[in-house]
């Protein structure tokens, strides 16, 4: 049994390793201040690819994370209808639904009018927090002991009341770890990214034009011959990394002061 | 999730209901209508997911029908577009990745809920979830420069001298292709598999190992039985775990070698599947025919995903019925 996990976790620690290794000559303040280098130039760095990344997951948690909250408290207060259950079906389709698959709906449905841009590209990844952000929503408001919303209920507050100003509020921190969850997910996600609004190398250019992307710039550096690009590649995967399991640190450690 | 709910319903059915103010029943007639439409979003963008791949599909239905899934040819040039090659390049990794999976997955769930102490196993269950945190596409980058040369030289030589007479394990090593997806593939489900099992097992009600061990089972055929009471939920965790494997597109393009062909020769050579190769040639592809037969690539993976998870939720559901209400939502 150990060594199943000895091996299984071999994979991580190999992958935090090398690309510490490989990544970590790369940073400097160029990396974070200069934009994609050309082909064939020394230096520069993923700053573009920074800006376009954070844009583009606040764009998509804009609307991904007041539809998922208000999925999650309909799953959560009318949890035994008839429709509920549906959702939640459907929830658990889309949330197993392949990436790029989400991407190509992105596309048709946006990319084909707008053009290739962040806007498409934010779509997809919104569809893909939806389902994380609903599910942690609904799990929040359960938690939330009866007695305290017997409390509101006698004092004569109606349902929606207490839902929305007593229960989401107790239940607030384990929501927002559901969105970062969500966030750190989709800042890793490259394939409908690529879909929706393929490789950019500059900065922001307007919400019909795509902005480049960490994860897919590391994609699109490691396929190359460059020696450059290649590093570049490592660097964002070292601070991509570093962000999504540090968010996962974080959360682990809010989550566990809580529930002892 | 059923006894959970019972407070929400608990206001609904309050006796005072029909004395409290017309305003706040309408105020919480309101709120259910509006959380209940918005909920009815999820539902409405698988419909129009479906519909609208179906949409950009059409050019290449119309021209090749079904034919599109037996279709040997991939050919932007002539304009000569099938799929078969890639729907079994995408089975075969895939059903490679869970051969590796299965076992490695079962044996970690069990390390975790079983054999190792409590305190230990808290931390190497967030290590085994950190796993499955690591975007795909970084294990694409450490697959290609760590995995395939490490593979290229350490692992596959000896298999192939070894086992060589098989045709399996015969032909040129190039690193990357069918194995190596595969594998890479495996390393990217196990968490989620484990973790879905080491739930399973903990939820198993413990009087069926003590009784097991009273009746003076080792702890390995307490552990036996409880796999045995836990299997239509290992199915469905494996099954969950397929469907993680057949959408994988960065990870796999960038280890598979990307070639178009019927079979290959043997594990070691290169080969396509569908996602990587809508990874691989949807930006690139001008042609109007070419684009659609990739979205129809897509709409192929949209369907066999849903029949996948769709099996996975019903085992689930029997699953319930029969061990009335052990798993959780």
């Amino acid at each position: 049994m150990y060594v199943a996990l000895i091996v299984a976790l071999i994979p991580l620690f190999s992958v935090l390793f090398e690309v510490f290794k490989r990544g970590v000559g790369v940073i400097n303040l160029d990396f974070f201040t200069k934009p994609t280098p050309a082909v064939g130039e020394v230096g520069g760095g993923v700053a573009n690819a920074i800006q376009g990344t954070l844009i583009t997951i606040g764009l998509a948690s804009l609307i991904a994370v007041p539809i998922g909250i208000v999925t999650g408290i309909f799953l959560s207060e009318y949890g035994d209808s008839k429709l509920s259950s549906i959702v939640r079906s459907f929830n658990e389709l889309l949330n197993g639904m392949p990436s790029i698959v989400i991407g190509l709906f992105a596309y048709m449905l946006i990319a084909t009018k707008v053009g290739f841009s962040v806007t498409a590209a934010s779509f997809a990844l919104a569809l893909i927090m939806i389902p994380i952000v609903s599910r942690a929503t609904e799990e929040a408001l359960k938690l939330v002991p009866a007695t305290i919303r017997e409390a509101a209920i006698a004092l004569g507050m109606p349902k929606w009341k207490t839902t929305m100003f007593v229960a989401l509020r107790i239940a607030r921190r384990a929501v927002a770890t559901g969105v970062l969850l969500a966030v750190a997910r989709i800042a890793g996600e490259s394939a409908p990214v690529l879909v929706t609004m393929g490789y950019w190398k500059w900065w922001f250019a307007g919400l019909d034009r795509p902005v480049a992307n960490l994860a897919l710039n590391i994609f699109l550096f490691a396929k190359s011959p460059f020696e450059n690009w290649i590093a570049l590649a490592w660097g964002s995967a070292l601070i991509l990394i570093a962000m999504i399991l540090g968010i996962n640190v974080v959360v682990r450690l809010l989550t566990r002061e809580r529930s002892p | 999730m059923a006894g959970q709910t019972k407070t929400a319903h608990f206001f609904d059915k309050l006796p005072h209901d029909k004395r409290r103010p017309r305003a706040l029943i309408t105020g919480d007639k309101a709120f259910k209508a509006f959380t209940a439409s918005v909920a009815s979003i999820v539902v409405l963008i698988i419909g129009l997911m479906t519909y609208y791949l179906y949409l950009g599909s059409r050019p290449s239905i119309d021209r090749f029908g079904a034919g599109f899934i037996v279709g040997t040819e991939w050919d932007p040039v002539k304009g000569a577009f099938g799929a078969l090659p890639l729907i079994l390049g995408t089975l075969t990794t895939s059903a490679l990745a869970l051969l590796i999976a299965l076992p490695l997955s079962l044996g970690v769930a069990l390390a975790l809920s079983e054999y190792m102490p409590k305190k230990f196993s808290n931390v190497f269950s967030f290590l085994v979830e950190l796993l499955a945190a690591v975007p795909s596409v970084v294990y694409g980058l450490w697959g290609l420069y760590v995995l395939i040369p490490f593979l290229r030289e350490v692992v596959y030589p000896p298999i192939r001298s070894s086992l060589g007479f098989l045709p399996l394990f015969s032909g040129p090593i190039y690193g990357g292709g069918v194995l190596t997806a595969s594998l890479l593939l495996a390393i990217m489900i196990t968490p989620i598999m484990s973790a879905i099992m080491r739930d399973l097992f903990a939820l198993t009600p413990s009087t069926l190992k003590e009784a097991a061990i009273a009746l003076g089972a080792t702890k390995w055929e307490a552990v036996k039985l409880m796999i045995s009471y836990a299997r239509s939920g290992i199915v469905a965790a494996t099954i969950l775990g397929l469907g993680r494997a057949l959408g994988e597109a960065m990870a796999v393009t960038m280890v598979i070698g990307n070639k178009f062909q019927l079979l290959p020769s043997s594990l070691f050579d290169a080969w396509y599947t569908m996602a990587a190769i809508l990874a691989n040639e949807f930006i690139e592809a001008t042609d109007e025919l070419h684009i659609s037969a990739l979205i129809n690539v897509g709409l192929l993976l949209l369907v066999i995903n849903l029949i996948v998870l769709i099996c996975a939720r019903l085992i689930v559901w029997r699953y319930l019925k029969v061990a009335g209400g052990i798993m959780r939502e």
